[in-house]
């Protein structure tokens, strides 16, 4: 198991060095030189010249790219231009909104679709079945923005049941704060919900005729235990899998969503940051969230061995 | 029996075979009804946004002040937006920049997908590179990804397409690749080489025509995330610069006036929603069809 760690880990590394250079080079790329963008058009040549030496702007790309990830590797993501405080922090400040949408989302999904898929798989070929996975893949064909709108049009505008935007932090009252993060967070889960529905359905099917099933039904288990206790189980690898990896297409999907919700989290910080030009924080937010990713992924990995003890991980 | 006889009994057995095989691919493709109500809805949207100047009389560009926001009327169909602009026509000159966007992305990434990820199976080097690229260009999430570049090149048609091209390029590699090495090792390759056959003639006679078809399912869901893309960067501001239409800053717009105007977020909405569910449609029956061993399994995103 350690080794297995070690490894995934140690294999983590060229990708995440591919991925620095290709945030770095995709920033630096960019025409125009940023310390004019940041003065704005009044300053003068000698001003910018000033700023793009004070940033190191003027030293030659790599050099420049061995700069930044030195202190990368300190855990150091560099300074905000603008906001006059270090992008860690400012990472730091805007990721509890995310994860908070993010996880919310989650959770919606995971109730509504773990039982649909189930409830599907157990009357396969019926009304309920069919409706069910038609409405899957609608929600499959919506994007989350839109999905937003919609609801904002019908619960906020039309019904005046909920805020039409905003964030209320959850120190302000776990109902007010799931009272504005409630339409986003659907927003954002429809999606996830509908490919764990549909990956439920498929992973019961695999199970749901095999011989153990019979064997426990002419024991005369109840068929609510059969379902989940002996098949859920076992078929629980894929659904998992599926689960974990919306998870990390959440954290950044959430960046869409925020805009249009208009929560202060990361979306919206690297929204900014781009409006701003203020490279720092595009490159943090982005590596950070790759970081984010990459790692949720992993952890789904480790978990397979957990459920399914007939995996070994050490690769063999 | 002589042994024309024997040539003209093995010749009408495999014309026999080939006509028994299209009559089982034909009820296949009649069974498949995803993929027709599929193409059915990408065929129709399609012929709207060819023939956009028939089905409209209204200009997508011109502003009129005196009739902004009017709500969905005999003469306005969709209504008209904040620049009182006839919306049907914005709507459907948009699925024209929309679903040429999102196939010229498919197109481009398919190709340089298919170059990239054959080339990578067949040599050792170029597959060592290649593939640390893709992988280090897939972690980055596809949309964080589109709007770094997107920041980098500036808001325009073209650098959409250049920034969601890079963005899918790599999953295609992927497929193709690993299609690729599977065919690489078949049994007819090694009798071409034996022949004396070149790699490039090998590579795009034998191995291309083999993995067309996962290439082929993979694309269209390029395409469908690719008119998804292009819609959420122009409406974060980052895609299609207004005043060309695209389903994506229409509905933008439609954020600052959504108290007022429900049919701005709708219409575009809606014919958003059935280009990806058509898509996808097509991409699962597609799926099914050319390889019905995998069927219903969840797909890629």
């Amino acid at each position: 198991m350690l080794e297995y760690l070690f490894k995934r880990l140690l294999s983590l590394i060229p990708v995440l060095f591919v991925v620095s250079i290709a945030i770095f080079l995709i920033i630096h790329i960019t025409p125009g030189d940023p310390a004019s963008t940041i003065l704005g058009l009044e300053a003068s040549q000698q001003e910018i010249d000033e700023l793009n030496e004070l940033m190191g702007f003027n030293a030659p790309i790599h050099i420049q790219y061995a700069n930044w990830m030195k202190n990368v590797l300190k855990g150091d993501l560099g300074d905000s231009i603008f906001m006059r405080q270090p992008v860690t922090q400012a990472i730091i400040e805007h990721f509890p909104p995310t994860l908070s949408l993010a996880i919310i989302a989650q959770i919606i999904a995971i109730i509504l679709a773990i039982p649909f898929g189930i409830i599907a798989a157990y009357k396969r070929g019926s009304v309920i079945d069919t409706t069910l996975m038609s409405v899957s893949l609608l929600g499959m064909a919506i994007p989350g923005f839109l999905l937003g709108l919609f609801l904002m049009l019908f619960f906020s505008v039309k019904l005046e049941l909920l805020p039409v935007a905003g964030y209320k932090p959850l120190s302000m009252g776990l109902w007010t704060h799931l009272r504005y993060l409630i339409l986003p967070s659907i927003a954002l889960g429809t999606v996830q919900a509908a490919l764990i529905t549909r990956m439920t359905r498929s992973s019961m099917l695999d199970v749901l005729y095999l011989n153990y099933i019979k064997t426990a039904r002419s024991k005369g288990i109840k068929e609510i235990k059969v379902l989940l206790k002996h098949a859920l189980k076992n078929a629980a690898l894929p659904i998992l899998t599926i689960i974990g990896q919306s998870f990390g297409s959440l954290v950044t999907g959430a960046v869409v969503i925020e805009s249009l919700f208009n929560i202060p989290g990361i979306g919206q910080l690297i929204m900014n940051s781009i409006v701003r030009r203020d490279i720092a924080v595009i490159q943090g937010v982005v590596l950070f969230v790759t970081l984010v990713y990459v790692i949720v992924n992993l952890i789904v990995d480790l978990l397979y061995g957990v459920f399914d003890p007939r995996i070994r991980l050490d690769g063999k | 029996m002589t042994e024309t006889q024997k040539v003209q009994d093995i010749e009408s057995i495999r014309v026999k075979y080939l006509k028994e095989q299209r009559s089982l691919q034909l009820r296949n493709l009649k069974s498949n009804r995803g993929l027709i109500i599929g193409s059915s809805i990408i065929l129709a949207l399609i012929i709207i946004a060819i023939f956009a100047p028939i089905i409209t009389e209204f200009d997508a560009y011109q502003m009129k002040a005196s009739q902004r926001l009017l709500p969905p009327d005999n003469v306005h169909l969709f209504g008209t937006d904040e620049f009182g602009r006839d919306l049907l026509t914005r709507v459907v000159y948009g699925a024209r920049v929309s679903m040429s966007v999102g196939f010229i992305v498919c197109f481009l990434s398919s190709l340089f997908g298919l170059i990239i990820g054959v080339y990578a199976s067949f040599y050792k080097v170029l597959d060592n590179v290649f593939m640390r690229i893709c992988d280090g260009l897939i972690a980055i999430p596809g949309i964080l990804l589109a709007i770094a570049l997107m920041s980098a090149l500036g808001a325009s048609i073209w650098n959409v397409i250049i920034a969601l091209t890079i963005v899918y390029t790599p999953s295609i590699a992927r497929i193709v690749r690993s299609g690729a090495l599977v065919v690489k090792e078949q049994a007819f390759i090694e009798a071409e080489y034996v022949q004396g056959a070149g790699d490039f003639r090998i590579i795009w006679l034998n191995i291309v025509p083999n993995i067309l078809s996962p290439l082929l399912v993979q694309a269209t869901y390029v395409f469908s995330s690719a008119i998804l893309s292009e819609a959420a960067l122009s409406f974060l501001g980052a895609g299609i610069p207004e005043p060309d239409p695209s389903w994506g800053n229409i509905l933008q717009a439609s954020k600052l006036v959504i108290n007022k105007a429900w049919w701005m977020t709708v219409y575009p909405g809606v014919l958003l929603i059935l280009s990806v569910l058509g898509l996808n449609l097509m991409g699962d029956g597609l799926r099914d069809f050319l390889d019905p061993r995998t069927k219903n399994y969840g797909k890629r995103k």
